[in-house]
């Protein structure tokens, strides 16, 4: 705020910056003005005429009541919000709004909260004075998040402005005029936007609101819980709403670092995965190949007995990233006590030959100051599909002018200017070479020779320049995605991806695909990484090695080995050759029986404390907010009872506060840095000739158990069912079309599926996603497969 | 940042060539010239129009998405236009359009006479089409041909200072 | 009578009717000349538009705004494209003046738009002209293309380095669409729903570049203005009201028209232009502006002059000057119901007062007229059309409420009778 002035708001004297709107300077302020088409996040509309004031400048009154949304302050103002000429003329339009609302309050979701009810209470009249037939609007599917009451909509335009400005698709319309005129897509097609629930919460009154939590509460019957999301690495500040220990809803809390006032459709919806059938109640104890629900007592006596008899090498402790920061700490202390090094919760990652140089792999800076980045180059991620809120940021980064440059595997969907560069995974090491070239990089050892083989674009020189200029300004990113995290040459996409940044003045950052993928390190869930971040005295098997060189006993924390494992088929092996598996699970199913020989029942989100490590290394602590169902335990008091069957010194935790503050303590040193130790040294792997590499990215409601089992959102066409994408050139050759059935064959694993083609898939892939029904028959989420028509 | 005051833009990635007939995408092509190269959008209203035309006096849904393609327009932006002047229509229609002004110096001269009549002697109100599709009836608020009241604009023609029996006769000469 | 109708828009009229439209017609009557002095004697912007400001003429769309001073507030120099556009939207029941300014002098507005561009600063111009008007935007097509082949527009015209383009936006049905930010959408390829001000045109309008928008008559008025001085126009009507003006008088009149004289003509002399009360029948009232401004007895519009001080102290408006006389045996009542339903009809559903409102009026108005009315319903109507005049985006929720109050103040005997007699007062007709 530049050229402050004052101006004065019912009498009080208001600092403000010239060209606010005068609704600015009152909600700073406390002043409150009734409004229903005013969105500080939205373009202003002012439509619906509720905020009109009574103004005047510099002595001279503004004939004609003023709407307080649109109209900018200037020296000399004065406005009274409460005067009988504004108060009337809010009360007028009051009166119209309620003329064609059904004032269905008592049978509204909305009702105990709905901003036109709580306006209308101060500003309505007793009786209407409207005594004709009434507007009646059919409503239309939006799909299974969203429910519509259109009878009920005061065409504010929030929610087309939000679908448009904010989700960038333009998919809501308000079409027709006058009083006919209808909000909605006009061709009933649905939202398909990862965002779309924030109408929901934007939709003053009771016309959009939640499916899934219809008719289940009334809004005066749910005490708010404060917690975290837990999908993705922003965290953003939720509130779990509860009526009788279940949770009814989720919405987001404000917090303009973080997530501003959104929140995703992933983090939105997933709660109705707590209620799941598939929720396991008992811990499960498989004696002879028969499943016995037992006591917590017998069960973790078992898992102690059997393990103590292993030695610690000869285990194998996997770790969801999604867990908490309490879980992760608590079960790498025990099994290091134990003696076993073999920790790792990178459970989508194959290329683990940059552990020796790696630093902690978060954004490398605030979340907010994305949007401040003057270009951008992505490399290996489906943003909106990973990061729903991180794209938003980037989105508005591009609105700004800001040069949003992406490598991937496939041609992702954006809703913003950008520029894509799309191969197959090795030739994506080439288009990175060119820019790297284009910016005079030279690199050593094998990235020297990809970059002196380059020959760089004019698409190439110009995200090249981009790069350069934003980095002379300190406004340029480098950012690897989880589909970079999953090749089998992260060290290569990680090599050049530092030299571009160097050679750019750029900064490199990771889009960390899990909740606590950042926490992992502080927790110390690594095989190189001890609590605090700290290198490890003894270096463990990572993932990878854990899976191809099988464990005599594996312990697998809060993940479903087919969905969220890199390799299904590998780790099926792996855990039916070993002689104890297990699992500490929210979820149960037939592949998890068919594979642990002990199932521990461990909370969800919303039943536990714990904590969370953003993206930009923000620790975000919560509790929990419902019971576990059945005998399920918050997974720290399971760890710690374990630990004390271990027998293990300093497992005494009253409260996962405990377990915070003694890691907190562990941690208090260490800095989140951004430049690797060392060089990375790429081999890159070139398999044999294949035919096609697999491309499996993790559909944006498959990430997590909790997910997979939220109901609705597996209605949404983003769910995507298990196919084989391939581009229409490979199809041709092959004779294949959409329908087509083909077996796919990747290492000994073969699966049967759909071909669909698709012109947003690089030629020499095929792409088929991972972390679905059907997935888990397949080998690594990126590699060589073969196939053949059936 | 106002999606209102952004060019309604979104690119279509198909074969424009595939779209409409050549005749109809060089009509459209010249009302696209008269805008700025980025706000060929300004010609939505223009391709509407010829479009409705071309098929036989209504607009689809199927229709309106390929005006959208063309123009690299979100199909709702196209809707949005098409059901907001009253000349689209968005319904089938008749061989002809045959449209009564209904506005004041139209209604001091008659007007109303002219749509009971239709009602009385066709059999369908303003909005309706003749069992043999004839003809639909339109109500238009003023024509802007005051002065030459009761106007009706049937087709592209304007008719002025009709009687009952005046209109029957120019219907009657419709094919 | 009038001694100098039609000399400004409408002087092509008395011309041959199969050729009054042509570029040789116009020619004939000096046509093209202003903007031909203009560009050979490289006349400033400046002093064209101090000959406007003299010659006080002042806007014909409807709202009165001085042209010379609208024309000032463009950033002429300003570097990028600046947009000249012409309202020929006429939707303003009553008004169908500017149809035949289409229609038979088409050349004198592409010569008025020429000549505003060049003093604005803008090189292209746009005609938004109402889609109904097939045969005047044919003409008028035809018109441009002469003009473009004569040399009067498009590059570097007659060697002067300037250029002009001018083309046609048709409309296709939506009275809103003549307010001009409506009309901007419009042309943007939008719905006309009008934009909220500030910002403003001239700073930001057409795609968002500065653009003055004049109505169609206003612009053929210019070269006459510069053919014979800004002062001989001013003296043509009355202080502060310059200048011809073309009045559609419609409605009971034996003989409709629309009629160019002198601002300031008594109202009396316009009705006898117009033949007088239809059929030798009593003046009963007079809405005098186009359907949107408040109506008056007949006793007492026989009292006043046509020109915009004179209305509106009398309460009412000029407006688009369109003369909507009403006989005895009028059922006032259906007079505003009509009006109502046209409000109700045309209103962009942007903003509530006006979508929620205009309907409201319309309903309760309708239910009067089939005789389910209640007394409740005059003070109701009264205060509803209060609650949305003024507190809209565009002044179409004014133009809604103001016949609605009017029309309640000179006739509530008619409203009240029909409420408990269940027929009208006066409905010979
Ligand atoms: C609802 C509404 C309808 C209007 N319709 C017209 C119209 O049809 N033609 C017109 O010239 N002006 C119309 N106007 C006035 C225009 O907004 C604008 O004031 C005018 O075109 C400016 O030109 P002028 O200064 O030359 O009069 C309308 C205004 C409103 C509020
Ligand atoms: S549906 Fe809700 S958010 Fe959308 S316009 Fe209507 S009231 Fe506003
Ligand atoms: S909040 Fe200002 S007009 Fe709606």
């Amino acid at each position: 705020m530049s050229d402050k002035i004052t101006i004065e708001i019912d009498g009080r004297s208001c600092e403000a910056a010239a060209g606010e709107m005068i609704i600015a300077v009152a909600d700073r302020e406390g002043i409150p003005i009734p409004r229903f088409c005013y969105h500080p996040k939205l373009s202003v509309a002012a439509n619906c005429r509720m905020c009109l004031v009574e103004a005047e400048q510099n002595g001279r009154p503004f004939p004609k009541p003023v709407p307080a949304c649109a109209t900018p302050v200037g020296t000399g103002l004065k406005v009274w919000t409460r005067s009988a000429k504004a108060l009337d003329a809010q009360r007028s339009t009051m009166e119209f709004l309620l003329i064609n609302h059904p004032l269905d309050c008592p049978i509204c979701d909305q009702g105990g909260e709905c901003e036109l009810q709580d306006v209308a209470v101060g500003y309505g009249g007793d009786v209407s004075r409207y005594s004709e037939a009434k507007r009646v609007v059919v409503d239309e599917d939006l799909g299974a998040l969203i429910a519509t009451c259109m009878t009920r909509c005061i065409h504010c335009t929030r929610c087309v402005r939000f679908i448009a400005e904010i989700a960038g698709t333009r998919e809501l319309g308000a079409t027709g005029r006058s009083d006919h005129m209808r909000i909605g897509t006009f061709v009933a097609t649905g939202i398909a936007h990862e965002l779309s629930g924030n109408i929901i919460d934007l939709c003053p009154v009771g016309a959009l609101t939640a499916k899934p939590s219809q008719f289940k509460a009334r809004a005066w019957e749910l005490t708010a819980h404060d917690s975290i999301a837990p999908h993705d690495a922003v965290g953003a500040k939720i509130q779990l709403h509860v009526r009788r220990g279940q949770v009814i809803r989720v919405h987001p809390r404000c917090d303009e670092a973080i997530n501003e006032n959104w929140l995703a459709d992933r983090e939105r919806f997933s709660y109705e995965g707590l209620t799941s059938v598939a929720r396991l109640t008992h811990p499960r104890l498989k004696r002879d190949g028969v499943w016995h629900d037992v006591s917590w007592d017998v069960a973790l006596q078992q898992v102690a007995a059997v393990f103590n008899t292993v030695p610690g090498d000869d285990l194998g402790v996997l770790l969801s990233p999604q867990s908490t920061l309490e879980e992760l700490y608590l079960a790498q202390r025990l099994f290091r006590a134990h003696g076993c090094p073999n920790i790792d919760s990178r459970l989508r990652q194959q290329d683990f030959r940059g552990d020796a140089v790696d630093v902690v792999p978060w954004l490398g800076l605030p979340i907010a100051d994305l949007e401040q980045q003057t270009a951008v180059l992505v490399i290996g991620s489906d943003l909106r599909q990973e990061q729903p809120l991180l794209a938003h940021r980037l989105r508005k980064a591009a609105l700004h002018g800001a040069t949003i440059a992406l490598v991937n595997p496939y041609q992702v969907n954006l809703t913003h200017p950008n520029h894509q560069f799309v191969a197959a995974p090795q030739q994506l090491l080439t288009e990175l070479a060119a820019i790297a070239a284009a910016l005079g990089g030279r690199g050593a050892g094998e990235i020297a020779n990809l970059i002196a083989q380059a020959t760089p674009t004019d698409a190439h020189q110009t995200v090249a320049n981009a790069l350069k200029t934003a980095g002379e300004s300190q406004h340029g990113r480098i950012l690897l995605g989880a589909l970079a995290a999953a090749d089998p040459n992260y060290v290569a996409f990680k090599a050049l991806a530092y030299l571009i940044a160097e050679v750019s003045g750029c900064g490199v950052g990771y889009l960390p695909p899990a909740a606590n993928s950042v926490g992992v390190y502080f927790a110390g869930a690594l095989p190189h990484v001890t609590a605090g971040n700290q290198p490890a005295a003894t270096v463990g098997l990572n993932t990878a090695a854990m899976l191809s060189n099988p464990r005599r006993a594996y312990f697998l924390w809060g993940f479903e080995p087919d969905n969220d494992l890199i390799d299904p088929t590998a780790a099926r092996k792996a855990l039916n050759a070993a002689e104890f598996v297990v699992i500490g699970t929210a979820f149960t199913s037939p592949a998890l029986e068919a594979v642990a020989d002990v199932l521990l029942p461990i909370a969800a989100y919303a039943e536990t404390a714990g904590t969370l490590v953003n993206a930009a290394g923000t620790w975000q602590r919560f509790q929990g907010a419902v019971a576990p169902p059945g005998e399920a335990r918050p997974g720290w008091k399971v760890l710690r009872v374990l630990g004390n069957a271990f027998n293990c010194d300093g497992f005494n935790y009253q409260s996962a506060k405990d377990v915070h503050d003694e890691l907190l303590t562990n941690c208090g040193e260490c800095e989140l840095t951004t430049a690797p130790q060392g060089e990375y040294s790429p081999l890159v792997t070139r398999p044999d000739p294949i035919e096609l590499t697999r491309i499996g990215a993790v559909p944006i409601y498959a990430v997590d158990s909790l997910v997979r089992h939220a109901d609705s959102l597996q209605q949404t066409p983003l769910a995507i069912p298990f196919q084989a994408g391939l581009h229409p050139d490979e199809a041709r050759r092959r004779g294949l079309n959409t329908g087509d059935q083909v077996r796919i064959q990747q290492g000994d694993a073969v699966m049967t599926t759909t071909v669909v083609i698709d012109t947003t898939v690089a030629i020499g892939t095929i792409r088929i996603p991972a972390g679905i029904i059907d997935s888990e028959q397949l080998g690594a989420q990126i590699g060589a497969v073969s196939f053949s028509r059936v | 940042m106002s999606f209102r005051t952004a060019p309604p833009a979104q690119l279509y990635t198909g074969d424009k060539q595939a779209l409409f007939t050549a005749e109809l995408r060089t009509a459209i092509e010249n009302e696209i010239a008269k805008y700025p190269a980025e706000r060929k959008q300004s010609a939505v209203m223009a391709s509407l129009t010829l479009v409705q035309d071309a098929n036989g006096g209504c607009l689809t849904i199927a229709l309106m998405d390929q005006v959208a393609a063309y123009l690299d327009m979100p199909p709702i932006a196209v809707y949005e236009v098409a059901s907001f002047y009253g000349m689209y229509d968005l319904e089938p229609v008749g061989r002809h359009k045959v449209c009564v002004c209904n506005s004041i110096s139209c209604l001091l001269n008659g007007s109303d006479e002219l749509l009971t009549h239709i009602e009385h002697k066709y059999g369908v109100a303003a909005g309706g089409t003749t069992s043999d599709g004839k003809v639909t009836f339109k109500e238009f608020e003023c024509l802007g041909a005051c002065k030459d009241a009761p106007v009706v604009l049937i087709d592209k023609t304007y008719h002025e200072r009709l009687t009952p029996a005046a209109l029957d006769q120019l219907i009657d000469e419709l094919d | 009578m009038v001694d100098n109708q039609n000399t400004v828009c409408f002087r092509t009229m008395h011309l041959n009717e199969t050729v009054r439209h042509s570029l040789a017609a116009y020619r004939s009557l000096g046509g093209y000349q202003q903007w031909e002095r203009i560009l050979t004697e490289r006349l400033e912007p400046e002093g064209i538009i101090e000959e406007l400001k003299l010659s006080v003429l002042r806007g014909r769309g409807g709202a009165g705004f001085p042209t010379g001073l609208k024309w000032s507030f463009m950033p002429r120099k300003a570097p990028g494209q600046k947009y000249i556009v012409c309202n020929s939207d006429e939707g303003e029941p009553g008004t169908c003046k500017d149809r035949d300014i289409l229609r038979y002098n088409p050349h004198q507005l592409i010569e008025g738009m020429a000549i505003a561009g060049y003093c604005i600063g803008a090189t292209v111009g746009y005609n938004y002209i109402r889609g109904e008007f097939y045969e005047p935007i044919a003409h008028f097509e035809a018109a441009i293309q002469e003009a473009y082949a004569a040399g009067f527009i498009g590059k570097n015209i007659l060697g002067s380095g300037i250029d002009f383009d001018l083309y046609v936006h048709r409309g296709a049905g939506a009275y809103v669409c003549g307010e001009e930010t409506a009309l901007l959408e419009s042309i943007e390829g939008k719905k006309g729903q009008p934009r909220y001000k500030p910002p403003f045109p001239a700073q930001s309008g057409l795609f968002g570049r500065p653009t003055t928008i004049n109505n169609t008559e206003t612009l053929a008025s210019v070269p006459v203005i510069l053919e014979r001085g800004g002062q001989w126009f001013l003296d043509q009507g009355r202080p502060n009201n310059g200048g011809l003006k073309l009045f559609s008088v419609t409605g009971h009149v034996n003989q409709p028209g629309n009629f160019e004289v002198p601002l300031g003509t008594p109202f009396r002399e316009l009705l006898a232009l117009a033949g007088g009360v239809k059929d030798g029948r009593q003046l009963k009232a007079v809405i005098p502006g186009g359907s949107s401004v408040p109506v008056l007895p007949g006793e007492i519009m026989l009292q006043l002059d046509m020109d915009y001080d004179s209305l509106a102290k009398a309460g009412t408006m000029l407006g688009s000057g369109a003369v909507i006389v009403i006989a005895e045996g009028t059922c006032m009542v259906k007079v505003l119901a009509n009006l109502a339903h046209f409000y109700a009809h045309e209103s962009c559903g942007q903003c509530t007062p006006c979508r929620e409102g205009t309907g409201w009026l319309a309903r309760v108005l309708h239910r009067i007229l089939h005789g389910h009315g209640q007394m409740s319903d005059l003070a109701l109507l009264d205060s509803v059309a209060g609650r949305i005049g003024g507190r809209t985006i565009c002044a179409l929720g004014d133009a809604a409420a103001m016949p609605v109050q009017s029309f309640l103040k000179h006739y509530r005997h008619e409203f009240e009778h029909l409420i408990k007699h269940g027929r009208p007062l006066d409905a010979a007709a």
